[in-house]
């Protein structure tokens, strides 16, 4: 009977929910919650029942806990009321903290160092606002006692470690790093969980498809279904990666699913779990058949108790209403400065040898070549005409898309975005005047130009702008 | 503008070896390596017993290299001799092989190697950056910029996105053919109108491979060509010309773009081309969107203005065509690392008239001719390869 592995299994996912895309949501802890209270949670469900003085030691791993210096396992082991003679390991920094921190503990207890172990992992990582990297993210902790009497055990393990700079987050930054998505998921992940994959059915020659179900760590559930296309794993074995209903909960990610697995497998039916960050683990379970004497609520208790996060609420809590300081973002305030009659003024030249407008101002004269003899025209109070246009959607703008184009004003150009418009009132040779806006915020701070806007008979309404972001396809362009 | 003596060039220099990296997401390599590839490759097509004796100057091109012209010298240990760095936006490549040409012409030098390469997947960005200088420049994106002939050109001529679409779909179906493209892969019209909108018109797949690569070609005098190989191919012409910004130019019409109709006009001066759609034989064009090699067809005087559409739908710029164009795939599908392109396309273009493009290979080409535009577009480049 005395099989050494997880004898119990407890899980904590955080009841507030925020909205991502049309149908998703992901995990957010609450106002009042962080990494830290996550985890004394998770700790608390994989408790539930058993005596806590049989505990001897917590391993606690997280990338997100939030203090540098000072352990969050002694914290923890204290708001669990654990013995006072527990020893104490805190894992952290990289993704598999988590699967790392319970292989440690099932080698401790193999070993007769201790003889009980609760391991938990808890993240709580933030990406910066509206970046892609945030709506993948959610918030978990998954806990483990590491015990005789397991209901679990390991068979047998794979590692390897990689030096990339994929996913990161220095000692200064507030929010997770990331290289390029495409470096991020081909060149890190992908490749490096392919390789684990086969390095672990080298050792126990067991592909990923001999085993009844499959835990694979991914950054997005995109890139999970790649992977497990990639590794021919049967979807029917995949087991939920929580995409859309939790998000990657970091070194939470795997211990999360591990839990939701044991509370359903059969007893001798295998595991594989897949883990990724700076390199991979693979880990091979088998289930004893033995009950858990936990009486944990688990992951699906979880996930169906939960309540909407308002956002307002979720930016003052994590302290986004301060924009974080940006660079100049290449904005050179001496060019603005020298620009001033064009960038504020919306004036154009003419050249008074040959009349041509023109914008903006120039020494050379772009039709008759004569030099330095203009005179300068306010183009604002006047009306143009669209020459040209496109509605840009790789233009980063809070309402997409962009309409940009080319106005005629009396022969000058200017490449102005338009305010106001509807996408299907746009033409060639639509009347247009000027309005003043701020056009983008790079460099932290409101940058002002003129926009083109089209003539608007009174009682029009304007701000139909809204129509196109909130469309869901691409709306209805003139074509052909 | 007038009175540049063609006379001077047509004909005076010899490509005598090419080659070409593997273009793609090339994460395991580094530039050196990749202009490594490219060189050797190029050295061996020539013949070269000993290129670092043979090889006079080098002219390379990148528009953002990390450091530029100690990347090619170290990378083939070419010192002790001329190496210089051509920056004209994305016409680079091919201005880096007219320096070449001209300085063999000139009589400065006899054996030159030019080098075009780029590296943008070690850069952190998918796509192009969108950098920004002055507050009034946005929204500054290659595809806003390239989409913008697309409203009026269309109300005007009667084309639409399908025949943009066609245009992917022949430049995915020939980059299947080419070894050394990035993607290799069929796409249909429906893929291709379905697609996530970047810009309108421009769906995904309207729009360009980013990739890393790099190209090299190596030139002689004509005179001197047979002591590296039995297949020499001529210079014909080579040209650059810039114009106006469209977006500021007050004598623009939104219908093409000036800086291809610019250099065209000195290319077919110098070349002695009076009629491009029977004289030329096929042509790699500067594909970076769908409408720009829409619009390079009539630019460059392959059809009439306005009926670019008809051709497109009748096949004359398929690989089967009367006038096969983007033979490799293109910007669309072999990839585009900026600095490399002109030269890659110098590549295929003398691989065309060697008769040794293989499954790609045009019938019995005589004449070939390359273009690249870039900048708002400012700026292009023309050069037209022939057999002797």
């Amino acid at each position: 009977m005395a099989e050494i592995g997880i004898s119990s299994y407890g899980a904590y996912i955080p009841m507030t929910r925020l909205a991502v895309g049309k149908t998703g949501e992901r995990a957010v802890a609450g106002a009042d919650e962080d990494a830290l209270t996550m985890a004394v949670a998770a700790g608390v469900d994989c408790l539930r029942g058993l005596d806590r003085n049989s505990i001897d030691a917590v391993y606690f791993a997280s990338t997100s806990y939030p203090y540098r210096e000072k352990s969050g396992a002694a914290l923890i082991a204290r708001a669990l009321d654990l013995r006072r003679t527990v020893a104490t390991a805190d894992f952290g920094a990289s993704l598999r903290a988590g699967v790392s921190a319970l292989l440690a503990a099932v080698d401790a207890v193999k070993a007769g160092s201790l003889r009980s172990i609760l391991v938990i992992a808890s993240d709580c990582r933030m990406g910066a606002p509206r970046s892609s990297i945030e709506s993948q993210l959610g918030d978990a902790a998954a806990a483990f006692v590491v015990s005789d009497g397991a209901i679990a055990t390991v068979e047998g393990v794979h590692t390897i470690a990689e030096e990339i700079l994929d996913v990161w987050r220095s000692e200064s930054d507030s929010f997770v790093q990331t290289w390029e998505e495409r470096f991020v998921v081909d060149q890190g992940f992908r490749k490096n969980i392919v390789e684990v994959a086969s390095g672990l059915r080298e050792k126990m020659k067991s592909a990923p498809s001999d085993f009844d179900r499959v835990i694979l760590y991914a950054p997005d559930g995109k890139s999970h279904q790649q992977a497990a296309r990639a590794l021919k794993v049967p979807p029917e074995k995949l087991q939920d990666p929580l995409f859309g209903k939790v998000g990657n909960a970091g070194t939470a990610f795997v211990p999360l699913q591990i839990a939701a697995a044991l509370a359903s497998i059969k007893s001798e039916q295998r595991i594989l779990a897949l883990a990724y960050g700076d390199g991979a683990t693979a880990i091979s379970l088998r289930a004893t058949g033995a009950a858990q004497k936990s009486k944990s609520r688990g992951v699906a208790w979880h996930l169906e108790h939960k309540r909407p996060m308002d956002a307002g609420v979720y930016k003052r809590a994590r302290h986004l209403e301060v924009e974080p300081p940006r660079p100049a973002g290449g904005i050179s305030a001496t060019l603005h400065h020298r620009d001033r009659d064009e960038d504020i003024s919306l004036k154009a030249q003419r050249c008074s040898k040959c009349q041509t407008l023109q914008f903006p101002a120039q020494r050379v004269c772009f039709k008759c070549h004569g030099l330095d003899q203009f005179e300068s025209v306010r183009l604002s109070d006047r009306r143009g005409i669209v020459m040209s246009y496109t509605f840009d959607y790789f233009h980063p703008s809070a309402e997409t898309p962009t309409i940009a184009g080319i106005v005629d004003i009396d022969g000058a150009r200017l490449y102005l975005m338009m305010a106001d418009a509807k996408p299907d009132q746009l033409r060639c040779d639509l009347p247009v005047e000027f309005t003043f806006r701020r056009i983008h915020e790079t460099g932290g701070k409101p940058n002002y130009f003129w926009k083109s806007t089209p003539v608007q008979s009174i009682g029009e309404v304007s701000g139909a702008n809204r129509d196109a972001s909130e469309a869901a396809v691409p709306p209805r362009m003139p074509v052909q | 503008m007038s009175g540049s003596n063609g006379s001077v060039l047509r004909d005076k220099v010899a490509v005598v070896g090419v080659g070409c990296s593997q273009f793609g997401e090339n994460w395991d390599k580094s530039p050196e390596d990749m202009i490594v590839e490219a060189a050797y490759e190029a050295y061996a097509d020539a013949g070269m017993e000993d290129p670092h004796k043979q090889i006079e100057a080098v002219f390379c091109s990148a528009v953002y290299p990390s450091r530029g012209t100690s990347e090619v010298a170290e990378a083939l240990k070419l010192f002790d001799r001329p190496v210089s760095l051509v920056q004209n936006a994305c016409a680079s490549g091919t201005d880096a092989f007219r320096y070449g040409v001209m300085s063999i012409a000139a009589g400065v030098y006899e054996t030159v190697l030019v080098v075009g390469f780029d590296k943008p997947k070690d850069r952190g960005v998918s796509g192009p950056s969108i950098a920004s200088n002055g507050v009034r420049d946005f929204p500054m994106t290659p595809a806003g910029w390239f989409s913008l002939c697309a409203a009026r050109y269309f109300e005007k001529f009667g084309a639409g996105r399908e025949d943009l679409a066609r245009i992917a779909v022949k430049n995915h179906h020939n980059g299947t053919l080419a070894p050394k493209s990035m993607l290799k892969k069929e796409i249909t019209v429906e893929e291709a109108l379905s697609a996530r909108m970047i810009s309108w018109p421009f769906g995904l797949y309207d729009c360009a491979a980013q990739s890393d690569g790099a190209a090299a070609v190596i030139l002689t005098r004509r005179d001197l060509a047979k002591r590296f190989t039995s297949q020499p191919v001529l210079v014909r012409a080579v040209a650059i010309a810039l114009a106006a910004n469209p977006q500021q130019d007050p004598d623009f019409d939104f219908l093409g773009w000036k800086p291809t109709v610019y250099a065209a006009k000195q290319a077919y001066a110098m070349a002695g081309i009076s009629n491009p759609r029977k004289e030329i034989s096929l042509a790699q064009v500067h594909d970076c969107f769908t409408l720009t090699e829409l619009l390079t067809y009539e630019d460059l005087g392959f059809c009439e203005k306005g009926t670019a559409k008809e051709h497109i739908r009748s096949g004359t710029f398929a690989l089967d065509g009367e006038l096969p164009v983007n033979t490799d795939g293109g910007l669309k599908t072999f990839g585009h690392p900026t600095g490399a392109t002109g030269v890659r396309m110098i590549y295929e273009n003398t691989l065309q008239l060697r008769g040794k493009a293989n499954k790609r290979q045009v019938n019995n080409p005589q004449i070939a001719l390359s273009h690249n535009i870039g900048g708002a577009p400012q700026v292009c480049g023309i050069a037209i390869l022939g057999l002797p």
